[in-house]
């Protein structure tokens, strides 16, 4: 069977979180279509349920309202998570914790060999395959997590900020890894950042969510054509009227957010 | 640490104990308190060796460990996995909750006469009574541990598609190991006291029947004999522990020293 990438469908997708002091709600009526191997970046202030949505669209939280589907045929793995914080099992090994999505699904022992071979290379971490997560850098630790990802093949590659932590030169290699194998494997991705930049090198359209609850405020399409060269197009004056725009939206909503947690 | 410093530690960790026999012996030299109901450290030395020699203390050493170790495993294996169980599933939790609520601030000695009954005067009533002592740190503890694991392992561990099985062997029991092992340590001393304890009554072997039959014999310093094996037996257990849990628990963070 021939793969496509997975198609998201999102239709007035809510979730609450009950707690002692009342019930939060973090996303509101989200509306989304994403298409078959699109590259999809969602940006917005802290708190306004980025993280809950990935969640939702991972499998790892159930919603509340609203329905979520997606179409996936022919991947043997729907969907791989790259977790805000690393989430590397403190009690495996680098090379361990990389194979362990293959593991899980019965992978031939050789196969899961390879695979990792090729994903610490990615990474640049084959030399520190045998060292435990507590024994390497914070960064580093991000690349594990993310070789764990990338190496199960998911239809849907779900990153939550996954380069925050990272070094500025390693994050420009990961960043050019990952549109390759988008573009080599086309996935679909849904992208979470902080950086209006990051989010206008690597996807095809930018969403920017509203403070809390988090709301669908305006979706960017982002025109540049690929391959792009991220330097050249930093600079380039179409870039900076873009970020702008995304960043006056954007300002009203951190702003609103500040008063309504009282900063 | 540099090796000098290490070795200064090792001698370090050898100077209370020394201080402590020397000022035993001091005072004893000295003339206070009666040699024949204190014995010194040098009597203890001398009524050691001699009783090493005959092979005497050998055999109660040896019925005692085999009791401690029989005791030790019959308790800890199910006491990890009732623990590990408790925190994978509700029910297993409130199952076993009010029982041990219930039944851990029971101190163990108290049951050993109802043991006696059921197991009768051999052996098998000193494993059991050591296997009660020891399920409920180890349950205790494994417990906790695992009920503490992060949640973002549970969930790494949802969405790449672990099964239960792998959940439980790859993800709680590593994740409590630590606390495991805690809880291990706790049990380990649990299982002297208590079956020393129950070493004074109803049976003839033994390093706790040795103590108390020397007590009641007068042989006081045969008594202090029994008393620092027990110590002595502590202190390698307590090393032999340490070598293992380094090895089984290797992602520990440990002082950089
Ligand atoms: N398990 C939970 N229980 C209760 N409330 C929660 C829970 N998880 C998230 N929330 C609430 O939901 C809202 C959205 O949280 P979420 O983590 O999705 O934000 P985010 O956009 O990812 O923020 P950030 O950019 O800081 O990571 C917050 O108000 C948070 O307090
Ligand atoms: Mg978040």
């Amino acid at each position: 069977m021939e793969r496509r990438g997975a198609a998201i469908a999102i239709d007035g997708l809510r979730k609450e979180y009950a707690s002692a002091g009342g019930v939060t709600v973090a996303i509101d009526n989200v509306d989304l279509k994403i298409a078959p191997g699109e590259f999809v970046c969602i940006v917005g202030p802290s708190g306004c349920g980025k993280s809950t949505l990935l969640r939702i669209l991972a499998g790892l939280e159930t919603q509340s309202g609203g329905v979520l589907s997606v179409e996936a045929a022919g991947w043997a793995v729907q969907n791989a998570m790259v977790f805000q914080e690393s989430g590397l099992f403190p009690w495996m090994t680098v090379e361990t914790n990389v194979g362990f999505g293959l593991m899980t699904r019965g992978v031939a022992r050789s196969e899961i060999d390879a695979r990792v071979d090729g994903a610490l290379k990615l990474v640049g971490l084959t030399k520190f395959r045998r060292h435990y997560p507590h024994q390497l850098s914070g960064g580093m630790r991000q690349r594990g997590a993310i070789a764990r990802a990338f190496v199960t093949d998911p239809a849907i590659l779900l990153m939550d900020e996954p380069f925050a932590a990272l070094d500025a030169q390693n994050r420009a290699i990961l960043q050019a890894e990952l549109v390759r194998i988008w573009e080599e494997t086309r996935k679909t991705v849904v992208y979470i950042t902080h950086s209006i930049d990051e989010a206008l090198m690597l996807g095809d359209r930018t969403v920017i969510m509203t403070a809390h609850p988090g709301r669908i405020k305006r979706i960017v399409d982002v025109p540049f054509a690929r391959p792009r060269d991220v330097m050249a197009l930093s600079g380039t004056p179409e870039f900076g009227a873009l970020k702008l725009d995304i960043w006056r939206v954007l300002e009203e909503e951190v702003m609103r957010a500040r008063e309504e947690f009282d900063l | 640490m540099t090796r000098a410093a290490k070795f200064a530690d090792k001698l370090l960790y050898l100077v209370s104990p020394a201080l402590l026999l020397g000022l035993w012996q001091a005072l004893l030299m000295m003339g206070y308190g009666d040699r024949r109901f204190i014995p010194a450290p040098t009597d203890i030395f001398w009524r050691f060796i001699s009783v090493v020699s005959t092979g005497e203390l050998e055999q109660h050493v040896a019925v005692t460990l085999w009791r401690t170790f029989a005791g030790y495993f019959i308790g800890a294996i199910p006491g990890i996995a009732v623990g590990l169980l408790m925190a994978m599933f509700r029910p297993v939790r409130i199952f076993f909750d009010p029982l041990i609520a219930m039944l851990f601030p029971i101190p163990k000695v108290a049951l050993m006469p109802l043991l006696l009954l059921a197991f009768g005067f051999g052996d098998a009533s000193k494993i059991a009574l050591v296997a009660t002592g020891v399920f409920f740190p180890v349950v205790v503890n494994t417990y906790a541990g695992a009920a503490n694991i992060d949640r973002i392992y549970w969930d790494v561990a949802k969405n790449y598609g672990a099964s239960q099985w792998i959940v439980f062997s790859r993800i709680v029991l590593f994740g409590a190991m630590p606390m495991i092992f805690a809880g291990l340590r706790i049990a380990l001393a649990v299982a002297f006291i208590v079956l020393i304890a129950s070493e004074f009554v109803a049976t003839k072997t033994g390093l706790g029947f040795l103590i108390w039959n020397s007590w009641q014999l007068m042989e006081v310093d045969f008594m202090f004999a029994g008393i620092v094996t027990i110590g002595l037996l502590g202190l390698i257990f307590s090393v032999v522990f340490d070598w293992i849990e380094k090895r089984a628990v290797p992602w520990k963070l440990r002082d950089r020293g």
